[in-house]
C-alpha cells in the first residue's frame, strides 16, 4: 500500500470515533464534520512527513478541535460569539480527551454518533444514507451510486435528514443502562439496514454490495466497544454469516443462485470461522435474542458441508424459537421452508396458508407458496402464485429467479 | 534462537481494508514468507480472527470475560514462530515485514519452550 492509502485507511478507521467525539465536544454535527475534514487535510500533509500517530483518532479529535475553535474564531468577529460553555467544558481538555480514548466512557459517544442515525421519524433509507454519510464518510457521490439515484437527489435527501436529526435534538446527556440499551437496540436494527441494502444487491452492483462490508466494519467496531452484548455479537454473526455466501449467490449470468444449489467451495471460510466463534461466544451469556437465533440459523447452514447434509430440524426449532421471540408471518414462513424440508410440501402449504392476506404483497411468500405448489404437481395454481410473485420482485434478480421457475412450468407440459 | 514475533496493530483500521487493500498487504507479506521458509527459518505464523470474537477466562474465580485479556490501543493481531541466528536476523525478518505492511509494532520475544504439538 502507498503512505497514501496508508493514511486513507487511518482516517477512515478513526472516523467513527473523531467525530464522536468531536460532536460531543461542539454539540453541532456540521461543526464536528467541518472540524474532521481540517484534521484530515492536516493529517495527509504531516502524516508523509513524521509517520502516523500511534493513535490516530484522538489526534485528529485534537487537531480537528483546535481547527474549529479558530474558525469560529474568525467568524465570531461577524456574528455573535457562541456561549463559552458551547465550546469547552473546561481547561485541560486535551489531558481529558486522550484519556477518555483509553476509557469505556468513550464508546458512549460514538454509539451517540450512530443513534442520531436512527431517529424514528426517518425513514429507514435516510437512516442508512445518514448513517453511511456522517459516520462512515461516504461522499454523497457514493452513496448516490449505491442507492441507485442522482446525486443531487441524494444531497437533498441528507439535508433535509440532517435537518430533522438536528431539530429533534442531540440527546448529550450520558445514557444510563435502559437508555443504552435502547440505543444499542436501535443502533443494531439500523446497522442491519445499511447490511441488507448491501445484500439485496445484484451482482453488477458491487459498490451496493459494498455497504455489506462498511455495515460489518461498523458492527465490529461497536461490539469492540460493547464487547458483553451478545445481541450485537448475533448481529455481527448473522452478516459475517450470510456475507460469507456473497460470490456464490449469483450464477456467471447474474442470476441468483438459491442456498441449496449454491457452490459451498465459494463460501468465505474465514467470514463463517468468525461468525461461529461468535454465536459461541454470545451462547455463553445465555440471553438469547433475535440477532443471535437468527446468526444460529445461519450457522447451522454454514456448518452444513453439502445441502443433504443440513439440520433442518434443527433450523425449524430455531424458528419456531424466533417466532416466540418476534412473532411475524415472515418467520413463521421461513419456518414452513424447514418444515418443507422435513414433513414435505403439504406440511408447509399449510402453515403459510394462514399468512395469505397478511404476506399478500410480500414477494417470497407467493415464490415459496409457487415452489411448494410446484412440487405437489399442481402447475396452473403454482403458475399463478408465481406470477403473482414476479410482479411483486423488488431486483432483477427476484425476477429472475421466478422466470426460471416459470420457464421450468412450461417446458414440464 | 527461536523467537515468536508478536504482530501489534490498530484492529480497527487493519480491518477498515477493503478486500483489495487486505490481498494487496498479504501478497506482499507472502513474498517475505516464502523467502524465509525455504531459508527453513520460518516456523508457523497465524493470523487471528478480530478481539471481538475473543473470550478471556480469568484464572483467579473462573470468570469468562469477553473480549481480549488487555485493553490497549494495538491489539494482538497475528504471530510467527521463526529460528534464526541472531536478533539481528530476526529485526531483518521483521523489517522485510514492515516494509510489506507498515503501521503497528512487532514484538520480538525469544521463545522458552517450543513443543511441536500433534
Amino acid at each position: 500500500m502507498s503512505d497514501l492509502g496508508w493514511i486513507e485507511g487511518a482516517l477512515t478507521a478513526a472516523r467513527p470515533q473523531a467525530v464522536a467525539a468531536l460532536l460531543r465536544y461542539f454539540r453541532d454535527l456540521d461543526l464536528a464534520e467541518e472540524a474532521f475534514q481540517d484534521a484530515c487535510l492536516r493529517a495527509l500533509k504531516a502524516w508523509p512527513a513524521n509517520g502516523p500517530p500511534r493513535d490516530a483518532a484522538s489526534w485528529l479529535i485534537m487537531v480537528g478541535r483546535n481547527a474549529a475553535i479558530d474558525s469560529v474564531r474568525k467568524r465570531s468577529k461577524l456574528t455573535a460569539l457562541p456561549d463559552e460553555q458551547v465550546l469547552s467544558d473546561g481547561e485541560d481538555r486535551e489531558e481529558v480527551e486522550a484519556e477518555r480514548l483509553d476509557g469505556a466512557d468513550y464508546r458512549d459517544d460514538v454509539l451517540r454518533l450512530l443513534f442520531i442515525c436512527c431517529h424514528p421519524d426517518l425513514p429507514a433509507t435516510q437512516q442508512v444514507a445518514l448513517a453511511l454519510r456522517i459516520v462512515s464518510g461516504l461522499s454523497v457521490k457514493q452513496i448516490a451510486r449505491a442507492f441507485l439515484v442522482g446525486e443531487s437527489a441524494m444531497e437533498q435527501r441528507i439535508t433535509r435528514a440532517k435537518a430533522k436529526v438536528a431539530g429533534a435534538g442531540v440527546p448529550f446527556e450520558a445514557p444510563g443502562p435502559v437508555e443504552r440499551a435502547e440505543r444499542l437496540a436501535a443502533v443494531a436494527a439500523m446497522l442491519y439496514l445499511v447490511f441488507n441494502e448491501g445484500y439485496s444487491a445484484g451482482s453488477d452492483q458491487s459498490e451496493r454490495a459494498s455497504l455489506c462490508d462498511e455495515a460489518i466494519r461498523l458492527t465490529r467496531l461497536l461490539l469492540r466497544m460493547y464487547a458483553a452484548e451478545p445481541e450485537i455479537m448475533g448481529l455481527l454473526a448473522l452478516m459475517l454469516l450470510q456475507h460469507s455466501r456473497w460470490a456464490a449467490r449469483f450464477a456467471s449470468d447474474g442470476n441468483a443462485v438459491l442456498l441449496d444449489d449454491q457452490d459451498r467451495a465459494l463460501w468465505k471460510r474465514p467470514l463463517i470461522q468468525e461468525g461461529l466463534a461468535l454465536i459461541d461466544k454470545a451462547m455463553l451469556a445465555r440471553k438469547p435474542g433475535p440477532y443471535q437465533i437468527q446468526a444460529a440459523i445461519a450457522g447451522l447452514h454454514a456448518r452444513a458441508q453439502t445441502a443433504d447434509e443440513t439440520d433442518w430440524a434443527g433450523i425449524e426449532q430455531l424458528y419456531a424459537a424466533l417466532e416466540t421471540h418476534t412473532p411475524s408471518p415472515v418467520v413463521t414462513l421461513n419456518r414452513a421452508v424447514a418444515v418443507s424440508k422435513l414433513h414435505g410440501p403439504q406440511a408447509a402449504l399449510n402453515m403459510i396458508s394462514p399468512l395469505a392476506e397478511r404476506l399478500d404483497k410480500y414477494f417470497y411468500f407467493h415464490g415459496m407458496r409457487g415452489a411448494m405448489l410446484k412440487e405437489l404437481g399442481q402447475t396452473r395454481e403454482a403458475r399463478e402464485a408465481f406470477n403473482k410473485a414476479i410482479a411483486l420482485a423488488n431486483t432483477p434478480a427476484e425476477a429472475a429467479h421466478i422466470r426460471q421457475h416459470l420457464d421450468a412450468l412450461s417446458a414440464q407440459k | 534462537m527461536r523467537y515468536a514475533i508478536l504482530c501489534y496493530n490498530n484492529e480497527d483500521a487493519v480491518f477498515s481494508w477493503t478486500k483489495e487493500e487486505d490481498d494487496a498487504v498479504m501478497g506482499r507479506l507472502n513474498v517475505v514468507h516464502e523467502k524465509w521458509e525455504k531459508a527453513g527459518k520460518l516456523k508457523p505464523s497465524i493470523r487471528l480472527l478480530p478481539t471481538s470474537a475473543a473470550v478471556t477466562l480469568r484464572k483467579s474465580d473462573d470468570t469468562v470475560l469477553d473480549g481480549p485479556y488487555a485493553e490497549t490501543k494495538e491489539q494482538l493481531l497475528g504471530f510467527y514462530i521463526i529460528d534464526v541466528e541472531s536478533l539481528e536476523e530476526g529485526l531483518e525478518f521483521a523489517r522485510e515485514l514492515t516494509k510489506a505492511n507498515p503501521g503497528g509494532a512487532y514484538e520480538l520475544r525469544p521463545i522458552m519452550i517450543y513443543n511441536q504439538g500433534s
